[in-house]
């Protein structure tokens, strides 16, 4: 099939898609009608059951809590995926990090993306947590505040060399620190059992003013666990894929 | 003045100014995703991406939704253009 | 504008479609792909808008104000975050094929032997 062909196949099917999606638009109720009963539902009663003013967050971590859970082990299984397919295969060596010179011409980092990454390493870090401890009064939580935090490790790598980026950030540790991350999000849905209560029900206490760093229960519990955990899922899939560019060589070519 | 009744924060701007704002960004988004699609060179292509990533964020802004915002920014323009340019290092051939 | 946010939509998963049937390079198709992601991420929050209201933070408005869904921002939030792993992973299969095949047209890679 010829590459003019196909074009002319994709024309036709597009266009019957393109017919039946403006065919189903036009019983819509219009953007900005959001004529739903759920979701104002929740505005009506979210701030006084969890003592959360950031109304996101409670619905992700709270009213469906569920759904998080199943897309937080999606991001899991890829994670260990990228571990599993980008493993050592047969036939490959490691050479060591500190040889450059074999068969690439990598020219020196410059002076000023040394400096920049420098200056913003620390602060990315810093932020990245803030984000990810304040998910019940911002607009913040776990899932942002866990990719600033990889974001700030990955400038350590550009800082400096890749030895440096390997000691801060080891694989056996960001292993831990994964499964403590996506255990502990289920390990609180459990405690919501044994403690007689549906699964993830908010079982701590909720604190006395709506708002607060220290209220909404379970909320910033769980956010601060999901932040743990998407923070070690990316730091190992930016490391596994610098071992591969780095130190991974065919072993005979 | 919004037809909406007891919608009266400092933050409150006329109906009509929003919806300026969202179709000029709306139409900037089509035109961002086109030009994604037809750059063909890969490495090329990650640098639309980032801006295309930079562009989402400002509509999921308009569109009053700030924690996606900070998603759309921070995987768009930091976490997708490494993961793909690190691959994109790995499969460059050794002659170029 | 009752209906421009889905017709853009529907662009941008058909510009997105267009790049994925028309590639010849591995990594370009998985950019397409993410492209089409974010059509759903528009589409979700198109949903959910009403006209005229505010954000649903009440950190600094006062309670009971009018404001957008929040459960579509609560779907499109970690779904960005997700397919973004998931982009990592068809990644690292598409640095596998080219080692095993030398190549990353995908013309050239459907025809497996054995």
């Amino acid at each position: 099939m010829t590459q003019a062909q196909r074009r002319w196949i994709f024309l036709v099917a597009g266009t019957g898609l393109a017919a039946f999606y403006l065919w189903g638009l036009s019983g819509l109720p219009g953007f900005g009608n959001y004529p739903g009963p759920y979701g104002p539902a929740i505005l009506q009663v979210a701030v006084a059951q969890t003592h959360a003013t950031g109304v996101v967050s409670a619905v992700n971590f709270l009213y469906r809590g569920f759904d998080t859970v199943g897309e937080e082990f999606i991001l899991f299984t890829a994670a260990s995926g990228v571990s599993v397919v980008l493993r050592h295969l047969r036939g490959e060596r490691d050479r060591s990090a500190v040889d450059e010179a074999a068969d690439r011409d990598v020219p020196p980092t410059s002076s000023a993306v040394r400096m920049v990454a420098l200056v913003f390493a620390g602060p990315a870090i810093v932020v990245g947590w803030w984000l990810a401890s304040h998910a019940q009064t911002n607009p913040s939580g776990g899932f942002q505040g866990g990719v600033v935090l990889a974001s700030g490790f990955v400038l350590v790598y550009l800082a400096g060399e890749f030895l440096v980026f390997e000691r801060f950030s080891p694989v056996d540790l960001l292993d831990v620190v994964e499964g403590v991350g996506a255990g502990g999000f289920a390990a609180t849905g459990l405690t919501a059992v044994f403690l007689s209560m549906p699964f993830l029900a908010n079982w701590l206490d909720l604190g006395q003013y709506p708002g607060a760093v220290s209220s909404s229960g379970t909320i910033a519990l769980i956010s601060f666990f999901v932040g743990l955990e998407v923070a070690a899922a990316f730091i190992l899939i930016v490391g596994e894929l610098l071992e591969q560019t780095l130190l991974i060589r065919q072993g005979e070519s | 003045m919004t037809e909406l009744a007891g919608v009266h924060t400092p933050y409150t701007v006329p109906v009509v100014m929003m919806d300026v704002l969202q179709i000029t960004v709306l139409v900037l988004v089509a035109a961002g995703a086109t030009a994604v699609v037809l750059v063909r060179r890969p490495v090329r292509q990650v640098v639309v991406l980032s801006v295309y990533g930079v562009l989402l964020a400002v509509l999921f802004l308009v569109f009053q939704a700030p924690d996606v915002t900070l998603s759309a920014l921070t995987i768009g323009a930091v976490a997708l253009p490494i993961v793909l340019l690190l691959t994109l290092a790995k499969v460059r051939k050794p002659e170029e | 504008m009752a209906v421009f946010p889905f017709v853009v939509v529907a662009w941008i998963l058909g510009i997105g479609l267009y790049g994925i049937v028309t590639s010849r390079h591995l990594v370009h198709q998985i950019v397409c792909l993410t492209v089409v992601q974010s059509s759903t991420y528009v589409l979700l929050l198109g949903v959910g808008y009403v006209t005229g209201a505010v954000a649903p933070y009440y950190y600094d408005v006062p309670d009971h104000t009018p404001a957008v869904d929040p459960v579509v921002q609560a779907l499109a939030l970690t779904d960005v975050v997700v397919e973004a792993a998931v982009t990592a992973l068809l990644l690292s299969f598409a640095v596998q094929a080219h080692k095993r095949f030398g190549t990353l047209d995908p013309h050239e890679l459907a025809s497996m032997k054995g």
